[in-house]
């Protein structure tokens, strides 16, 4: 036996739940490719907004509800318009425009001097940039000046007020899903506690503490989160952790109904007859077989968060201007629907891809923990 | 049995009660009340109105005017839709909602089983996946992305339905609002019963039974559907209670007359009595299907017993 070769001796050794439970998940092709787009989705949205071209509350007025566009704006057609209005706003008659040398040259004409300070006006306009004054006629009365135009790049276009979406879109992620990974876990936190409470302790605190989640069910949850939206303000941080102490209850009871039945399985009372302390047994026995509902509820608990956070800023209640959310910016592209679909379809696209990715994991850790399936 | 019924009924009441006291509670220590308005209501007005409405009186003794108004049936009048009383509101809106959700429940619940068993006969074939996938899509896209989707693709684009409205409750009007109420409930129901059928098809007695050599559609209707159908039964109670209450984001996105608006608007309007009724309604229905599912469980699980 000594000449057998190492690499051939069989590994006996036990593989643990998690060891166990990571090779199934790795298996399990949906699961794993929704991790790594939740990865990429969560980088793309904490470090994106830094590397687009705008700022999330920068406001183009000439770009109100551009469509998405991977060429530049402004285009050829728009440029005409550009510098119309920019004109009209500085009250002198525009006498025409060229353009040269890539250069937009302006001519304009008035019945008072013109003021040379009023390139200003032109530079206003966020499609021009660096306005100079060429030529002036002797009586101030007629004015040349050039102008560059200011190449502005807005891959998902632009909302109502001329924002561009894309900063806006991976700004307002953030935002959904700090607030799903908050109050998730805000949630979890109150509900392994106190589930993990009353069925350790049992008897009649077991029975009153669940009597007290029974009456919490029955009340309608969203009148919860109204009042407490109506207590805290519109203060987000609070109000998250508010929803989260609402979404214990489903936890609560799964966390309970587990402890009660690990407290009586046979390994714990083998644990117990040799002597481990209740602290090992804790450690050892209990929490990891609790780990696993817990793990997997807190996936499908964060997608819940996420909804109902866009259910409450659907309906005014939830993140305020200029901060955004996916479900805030779903509401209010809905209302510009026919005219400007891509309002709608950007942040829904983000949304449920996301959903559908923290689905599939806990879908995926639910196979890979289930004890019964192996 | 029926004992059973009775005392359920019985242990009914005390969650009621303490329901309503909280809800009562919660929403009087809200900040603000139903005649703070912007503009400010003037003074001598305003002192009469919550004298009418006893709102000047200590909150204990208001709480006492509300039970026991209750206990007579009287929900009491609307403070921010006035002449109306909530009753009448809901008079009005509950046949409407209650339509609607039952609609969308029964069909949830018929599709949903359908695919959801479907899918569990063909485990992990094209089938399933495909069911699987739809569900999931199903559960997680959110209501108001699907209504107006439904709106902008079939009422604008193709014009076969209205946009909105309740139009009398013509079956047109109702297809909208009820398969958008349908679709997240189908996801779940979809997803439930092919989990449990998967289990229940692995059960010792399916096995004996195809040993046996029973036809496939007497094993997976007969024999294993029953057993699947528990998790399906105890899900569809509080489901049925809040379909039927009605839905905020259906209604408003429809223009649905219903209950549904009642709740959210009347807690940011600090209309009392109209949460109050919202909230014993709900409280009511709830109670009622969880009651049914329980008498349910004992039809479809002989090994449950109520006696």
């Amino acid at each position: 036996m000594t000449d057998v070769p190492v690499s051939h001796v069989p590994t006996d050794k036990g593989r643990s739940l998690w060891a166990d439970a990571w090779a199934r998940l790795k298996e399990n092709r949906a699961a794993l490719w929704s991790a790594y787009y939740l990865v990429f989705m969560a980088l793309l949205c904490v470090f994106g907004p830094w590397f687009t071209p705008h700022e999330f509350t920068t406001i183009y007025q000439d770009y109100n509800r551009v469509p998405p566009s991977f060429s530049s704006y402004p285009k050829p057609e728009m440029i005409d318009l550009a510098v119309k209005d920019a004109v009209q706003r500085s009250r002198v008659q525009l006498a025409g425009w060229e353009e040269k040398d890539g250069k937009i040259i302006i001519t304009i004409t008035s019945a008072k001097p013109i003021d040379e300070r009023m390139t200003r006006y032109i530079d206003r306009s966020s499609v021009f940039e660096g306005t100079q004054v060429v030529e002036k006629s002797f009586d101030s009365l007629k004015l040349v000046m050039s102008t560059s135009v200011e190449q502005q790049y807005f891959f998902f276009g632009t909302d109502n007020s001329g924002r561009d979406m894309l900063t806006r879109t991976l700004m307002a992620g953030r935002v959904s899903l700090a607030i799903g990974l908050l109050a998730g876990l805000v949630a979890v936190v109150i509900g392994v506690l106190y589930g993990a409470s009353a069925g350790f302790i049992g008897g009649k605190t077991d029975e009153v503490m669940m009597r007290v989640v029974d009456v919490l069910y029955a009340l309608p949850f969203i009148f919860f989160v109204i009042m407490l939206v109506v207590f805290f303000g519109r203060n987000f941080v609070l109000m998250f952790l508010a929803v989260g102490a609402v979404l214990w209850l489903d936890m609560a009871r799964i966390v309970r109904g587990q402890a009660l039945s690990i407290k009586r399985q046979e390994y714990v009372q083998a644990a117990e007859a040799l002597g481990v302390n209740r602290w090992g047994i804790l450690i050892r026995h209990i929490v990891p077989n609790l780990l696993g509902p817990v793990v997997i509820y807190m996936t499908l608990l964060v997608p819940q968060v996420i909804i109902l956070e866009s259910f409450l800023s659907y309906l005014g209640l939830g993140v305020q201007e200029p901060m955004s959310s996916w479900g805030v910016m779903i509401s209010q592209g809905a209302k510009n629907m026919p005219s400007a679909n891509w309002l709608i379809a950007i942040p829904s696209f983000f949304l449920t891809t996301t959903l559908f990715a923290l689905n599939f994991i806990g879908d995926g850790l639910r196979d890979a923990l289930d004890p019964k399936d192996r | 049995m029926l004992r059973y019924v009775f005392r359920r009924f019985l242990t009914a009441i005390p969650t009621l009660f303490v329901i309503v006291t909280i809800a009562f509670f919660l929403m009087r220590v809200a900040p603000g009340g139903p005649f703070n308005q912007e503009k400010g209501l003037n003074p001598v007005i305003k002192a009469n109105l919550e004298r009418v409405f006893h709102l000047d009186e200590p909150l204990w003794r208001q709480y006492l005017y509300y039970l026991q108004n209750l206990l007579q049936g009287d929900f009491g009048p609307s403070y921010n839709l006035p002449d109306f009383t909530v009753a009448e509101l809901f008079k009005a809106g509950l046949p409407v909602s209650l339509q609607l959700g039952a609609m969308a429940l029964t069909l949830a619940l018929i599709i949903g089983s359908g695919l959801g068993i479907w899918a569990a006969l063909r485990q992990n074939q094209l089938t399933d996946y495909v069911v699987v996938g739809v569900a999931t899509a199903g559960s997680t896209i959110p209501t108001f992305v699907i209504a107006p989707l439904f709106q902008l693709f079939f009422a604008l684009t193709l014009h076969w339905f209205p946009v909105g409205g309740w139009g009398d409750g013509a079956f047109i009007n109702k297809v909208g609002p009820v398969l958008t109420l349908m679709l997240p409930q189908l996801a779940i129901v979809a997803r439930l019963m092919r989990g449990s059928m998967i289990e229940s098809l692995h059960a010792h007695h399916i096995r004996t039974a195809r040993a046996m050599g029973l036809s496939d559609y007497s094993v997976v209707i007969r024999h294993a559907l029953r057993g699947a159908l528990l998790p399906i039964v105890s899900y569809a109670g509080p489901a049925a209670a809040a379909l039927m209450t009605g839905s905020v984001i259906v209604e408003t996105i429809f223009q649905i007359p219903g209950i549904g608006r009642y709740f959210v608007d009347g807690a940011l309007n600090r209309d009392y009595t109209l949460v109050m009724g919202t909230v014993v309604l709900i409280a009511i229905f709830t109670v009622t299907f969880n009651l049914i599912v329980d008498i349910l469980y004992a039809v479809i699980d002989p090994r449950v017993r109520y006696d």
